[in-house]
């Protein structure tokens, strides 16, 4: 089995916000809530880079530690996923996160937390693959339909890259060594315990 | 302007931007200062974040990296468990270890059958609006913190699930008769627990808790209550401050300021929990007439002779004057 993770090459990544658009169209995320977002260091200075963030899906995910109701589980790919109808909206994966992924729509008592939305590495939820339930509460569905996330599939300049962590560090150790210089694995060392070393 | 000059200020234009655009481009060099994260994380020390900007409308989309949140997951998954579960079991067994050894605190020189009214009925109306509140609040508060080890395994992730999505409607509905209730306790009570001398003879003397015979004076309040009443009102202000911090998280400046009001939360919500179970305890089963004081609100006069005598110097002229105690008993 794979073990699926995410890697934006910050150094290729144009801020064109395309993963975000592309993101919210596929999965018809509701206002508010954003599963990816592009934050840019440095913004208009000598050595600006761009990000592109959405759940990484961590090795001994943190979310997954604090949640009160155990919601969150792991696929046999890797990817941490949530059960909404267990989810009670308390918030707490979100102050555990360390990249901001948890998302909430302000629809409960006092226009607080609903029940938490966040990235499903486009592979649903705990519904039957590719059912009408599945779509409403988690989008589509795409790794069963053997395609990957949506936003490193378009991504215009190829920067951010989803699929078996092994393959996409290699294809990224390679980008460096030839160009000469990278800004490296955004994330991994926090969400994976490891970079890629060059 | 006429049309040559506009041409001529474009021609110009142009002509610089061609000698600048290179020289622009040597500046700025995309390759010779690429920050790199192992440097960012370096540069910012232990519990740093990487944050830029995000064109997204929301003043946290800019927050990158934060690993220090994976130390928070920690101590709240397991640390926070662990010390609720010590508090509250701990708690359990003091008291279990106190009931074997000292029994039932029985009233010494038996009921009298005469009665005096302890607590009126708004402040038993306040005091129960509390207990109430108070136990259903932290019974859900506990099931966030425990429930998943304890009551999950039990009954299944469904119900657990919807168990708890009422339970966090209760408990963030029930906060607020907690508070009023909070309010009208230390308006109604503050001016007999300020303490004073008499409360550390009284704790000299353990309260006379530990030995038969043994009764420190005390007025309506003895120095024990007046732990339970500060610990209430300092706990209960501590709870209702950080929970409705909890419970707006869209004014708080992200996920440092959520750990750092529900670690308090769940610390001060142990402790009280503890402590309220000794006060459950010591107002029940733990000795024979206290119940009724805030039951029917009338204590039996020998009850409150042993254990608030100075108060029953008090009342007691006042009690006459309104037609004597009540005798529910007839003399027969």
């Amino acid at each position: 089995m794979a073990r699926m993770k995410f890697l934006c090459d910050a150094d290729r990544c144009i801020e064109c916000q395309a993963c975000v658009t592309a993101c919210k169209n596929e999965h018809e995320v509701p206002w508010g809530i954003n599963r990816r977002r592009v934050v840019t260091i440095n913004d208009g200075l000598p050595g600006e880079r761009s990000v592109s963030m959405a759940c990484m899906h961590c090795t001994d995910a943190p979310c997954a530690a604090v949640c009160p109701v155990n919601c969150f589980y792991t696929t046999d790919d890797g990817v941490v996923l949530h059960n909404k109808d267990t989810c009670i909206g308390c918030g707490y994966c979100s102050y555990a996160c360390p990249f901001g992924a948890p998302q909430y729509p302000r629809t409960a008592n006092f226009g607080t937390r609903g029940k938490m939305d966040k990235c499903t590495y486009c592979s649903g939820g705990p519904e039957p693959d590719m059912s009408q339930a599945e779509y409403v509460k988690y989008g589509a569905n795409r790794l069963a339909e053997g395609k990957l996330p949506l936003c490193a599939e378009m991504c215009s300049t190829k920067s951010l890259l989803a699929g078996d962590g092994d393959i996409i560090a290699e294809i990224y150790r390679e980008r460096v060594v030839t160009r000469g210089y990278g800004s490296g694995a955004w994330g991994w060392r926090t969400a994976y315990g490891e970079t890629v070393t060059v | 302007m006429t049309s040559i000059s506009r041409l001529l200020t474009a021609f110009g234009l142009a002509l610089m931007l061609s000698f600048a655009g290179p020289a622009a481009q040597a500046q700025v060099n995309p390759t010779g200062s690429s920050v790199t994260e192992d440097a960012l994380f370096e540069a910012l020390g232990s519990g740093g974040m990487v944050s830029g900007r995000a064109t997204i409308p929301d003043p946290e989309a800019g927050m990158l990296i934060k690993p220090e949140n994976k130390d928070w997951a920690v101590l709240q998954g397991s640390t926070l468990q662990t010390l609720s579960i010590v508090a509250v079991l701990g708690m359990l067994a003091l008291l279990a270890v106190f009931y074997l050894l000292r029994g039932r605190i029985r009233i010494e020189a038996g009921p009298s059958g005469r009665t005096i009214l302890r607590f009126n009925w708004i402040e038993r109306f306040a005091h129960w609006t509390l207990a109430a509140t108070f136990i259903v609040l932290a019974l859900t508060g506990l099931n966030l913190i425990i429930g998943r080890t304890i009551v999950m395994p039990l009954i299944g992730e469904n119900a657990f699930g919807t168990l708890s999505a009422w339970g966090k409607i209760a408990h963030n509905f029930l906060a607020w008769p907690f508070m009023v209730a909070l309010a009208m306790i230390v308006i109604l009570w503050i001016v007999h627990n300020i303490p004073n001398r008499l409360d550390w003879e009284w704790l000299k003397l353990g309260g006379g808790l530990f030995k038969k015979g043994v009764h420190p004076p005390a007025k309506k309040f003895n120095a024990g209550q007046k732990i339970i009443f500060w610990s209430v009102v300092l706990g209960g202000a501590a709870l209702s401050w950080t929970g409705v911090m909890l419970m707006f998280p869209g004014n708080l400046a992200g996920p440092a300021e959520w750990q750092f009001y529900q670690t308090i939360h769940a610390l001060v919500a142990a402790g009280l929990s503890a402590i309220v179970i000794a006060h459950i305890y010591i107002g029940s089963v733990g000795m024979e007439g206290a119940f009724d004081a805030m039951g029917s609100g009338e204590v039996d006069e020998n009850w409150a002779k042993e254990h608030h005598a100075l108060w029953v110097e008090e009342v007691k002229p006042k009690a006459l004057e309104r037609g004597g105690p009540k005798v529910t008993t007839p003399a027969e």
